[in-house]
């Protein structure tokens, strides 16, 4: 008897505990992720803040007291005409938005927008003194002046273009050499790639003054050349990547298409390349934005070429001439930022795999 | 391929034993042939450039079209008399000092959390916390910016509601513009949190099964198992940020064009080296001022090599 009583306690107990056990992970679990909410909330919140100031009126960037989403001062359409609102205190201590009518000195005639049928009503008091409502009103308006006034279409067909022809290039000989230090045996082999690897350690600083001084020599600055024709040379974070790939994919086939007498360009276009593809879209992607943030390579070589600069050398540009303008520069930034985030947001699994495989495994 | 040359070393018949080194020998041509654009890359823009950049700095070469010459020594006489040198390597420095921590604890403290166990809607925290490093640095610049502004950013706003009477003068004070350029820097921790994120989930969970059976907390696990299995990770972030600060200068270049504003305080190394050569352009002493940078960051990396067998753990199997 006794017996039986101690081991169901016991077993109550150890319910109990479990029970206890699983709230505590609930509370846990409900706590770390409110946590990383809000940092991720603060992390992202200069992007809010962009986006509303984008959409403000420049009128409401000087008022004092104005609120932070895009608004502006209330009006009323009454009769054809648009009444301005105002927060008028009553009599009674209470505080009523109202359009006003006629603004005279000592005495001022409102109606009330939500029953403008009861009638006019009287108010002593300097309209001057009272406070405006503010109502909610994006000025999309802009989008459309940062538009033009940047002239983002020729702008993003440079950014475009510069980044498309850079991207060929580095997807296609980055492809050759990873599969070159992929599939053959050579001598130096092991050394060369070490080599490869140890030039993402190079400081960019030693090489950049004699290649400067060279492209001007032969005629380059001021061209789209010295940022796109470099990229024709691979890069070793893309080598190390399609390589990383390519000896994971098994020798066999390859080994196979050249008993039947396959060269190797044939067998890297049609057995390995298609394996590929999920990383030779990394690489695409990676320089993609890469050339929609690099800044200093235009700046060296396009900075007296207006027609030929990329956004990302536009935007200070736009911004010396325009900074009273914040709504302006809000808005021209969040179109420099468009394409590449939002082709980041479509492939984000494959872009962010690329980045762990260059990262973890050198 | 590999299976015919595989065949190589074993003992044959004379004739097959040609063909093979025959075929290895074809083999090793079209790697060769494949590996060639990086050869001549190599080549062409780091070599020869890295030669150029040695020779150029004892003569007077300049765009300017006068004759060029050797000059010996006095570019570097002149390096080591030039106050702006030393003022903008303090500069540098002064920033990484702050820059270098944070943009190691920072994504590796995020990745922690995101790592956690406790933690819902990981993948969607992973990509929030990411993608803002694809923004390009320019228009973050005008975002975080425009939050820094000492009168109408939300950052001082806060500050003043939080009862900050003064708080600080971001972008146009001398002392508080590093920390401000931290801030402009924030959203580029995305790629490093995504590294460290990727190397905590490879640590082995039977290590930590281990360590709680000796009876190992949270903190004893973190020390004696996450960070030492993670340490080349670690390694590796630190040298490559290391080695990026010491030529940090596009983002106070963008912000105050060039000028190195306020008061000089952002006259980087590295804004020095490209005014030198390219707005004077004067090619010898930008030659000159890119070899003594050349110099400190290969003494920084080699001491920092030469520590690693100290605190940087690789196991067995992995190296």
């Amino acid at each position: 008897m006794t017996a039986t009583t101690s081991s169901m306690q016991a077993v109550s107990t150890k319910r109990r505990r479990s029970r206890a056990i699983r709230w505590g992970v609930i509370v846990r679990s409900t706590v770390v992720t409110l946590v990383t909410a809000f940092l991720a909330f603060l992390f992202l919140l200069p992007f809010f803040n962009m986006v509303f100031t984008s959409l403000k009126t420049t009128a409401q960037m000087m008022q004092p007291g104005a609120p932070v989403w895009p608004a502006i001062p209330g009006v009323f359409e009454y009769e054809g005409k648009e009444l301005e609102l105002y927060l008028v205190p009553m009599e009674d201590g209470e505080v009523r938005e109202l359009a006003i009518v006629r603004k005279g000195r000592q005495q001022s005639t409102f109606i009330d927008p939500d029953h403008p049928e009861a009638g006019e009503i009287e108010w002593s008091g300097s309209w001057r003194a009272l406070q405006r409502p503010w109502q909610l009103h994006p000025a999309w308006g802009n989008y459309r002046e940062a538009w033009e006034k940047i002239d983002f279409p020729i702008l993003f067909r440079n950014t475009l273009a510069i980044a498309l022809i850079g991207l060929t290039g580095t997807v296609i000989s980055s492809t050759l050499v990873a599969y070159g230090f992929a599939r053959f045996r050579f001598p130096g082999r092991g050394f060369l790639f070490t080599l490869l690897l140890s030039t993402i350690f190079l400081p960019a600083a030693v090489t950049i003054v004699p290649t400067y001084a060279f492209f001007v020599a032969i005629g380059w600055v001021g061209t789209w050349l010295p940022l796109t024709v470099p990229h024709f040379f691979s890069n070793a974070y893309n080598v190390f990547l399609l390589r990383q790939y390519m000896l994971t994919i098994p020798r066999e086939i390859d080994e196979a298409a050249q008993m039947d007498g396959a060269n190797p360009f044939r067998i890297l276009i049609s057995i390995l390349l298609p394996q590929c593809a999920p990383v030779v879209l990394a690489v695409a992607l990676f320089h993609l934005v890469f050339a929609w943030n690099d800044y200093f390579g235009p700046l060296l070589y396009l900075s007296t070429r207006f027609d030929l600069q990329p956004i990302a050398v536009a935007l200070p540009r736009f911004n010396n001439l325009y900074g009273s303008n914040p709504p302006l520069i809000q808005a021209a930034s969040l179109m420099a930022m468009a394409l590449p985030v939002l082709l980041f947001f479509l492939a984000q699994r494959v872009f962010m795999q690329g980045v762990v495989i260059t990262g973890v495994e050198k | 391929m590999a299976a015919i040359s595989k065949a190589a070393p074993h003992p044959g018949p004379r004739t097959r034993a040609g063909r093979s080194r025959a075929l290895a020998r074809r083999e090793a041509m079209w790697g060769y042939l494949f590996i060639s654009p990086f050869i001549v890359g190599l080549l062409a823009f780091t070599l020869i450039p890295t030669v150029a950049t040695f020779v150029m700095s004892f003569t007077n070469f300049n765009l300017s079209g006068a004759a060029t010459q050797f000059v010996g020594g006095s570019n570097y006489q002149r390096l080591f008399r030039d106050p702006q040198v030393w003022s903008s390597l303090l500069v540098t420095v002064r920033f990484a000092a702050i820059a270098l921590p944070v943009g190691l604890i920072l994504p590796l403290g995020l990745a922690i959390l995101l790592n956690s166990d406790s933690l819902r809607a990981k993948g969607l925290f992973r990509t929030l916390f990411y993608f803002p490093y694809i923004v390009p640095f320019v228009a973050a610049i005008f975002v975080w910016g425009a939050l820094l502004n000492s009168e109408t950013g939300w950052i001082n706003q806060f500050l003043r509601w939080a009862g900050v009477a003064n708080p600080p003068n971001w972008l146009n004070s001398t002392v508080w513009i590093y920390p401000a350029l931290v801030i402009l820097g924030l959203w580029g921790i995305g790629n490093a949190m995504l590294i460290f994120l990727a190397s905590l989930q490879g640590v082995p969970t039977e290590l930590y099964d281990a360590a709680k059976i000796d009876g190992a907390g949270w903190w004893g696990q973190m020390f004696n198992v996450t960070l030492p299995m993670i340490s080349p990770v670690i390694f590796y972030n630190l040298t490559l940020s290391l080695i990026g600060l010491f030529q940090y200068f596009t983002v106070p270049l963008v912000l105050n064009q060039g000028t190195g504003a306020p008061g000089g305080a952002t006259m980087f190394y590295n804004l020095y080296l490209y005014k030198t050569f390219f707005t004077y352009q004067n090619m010898a002493y930008g030659a000159t001022m890119a070899w003594l940078l050349f110099v400190i960051i290969l003494v920084v990396t080699l001491v920092l090599f030469h520590t690693a067998k100290y605190w940087v753990y690789y196991a067995a199997e992995s190296r």
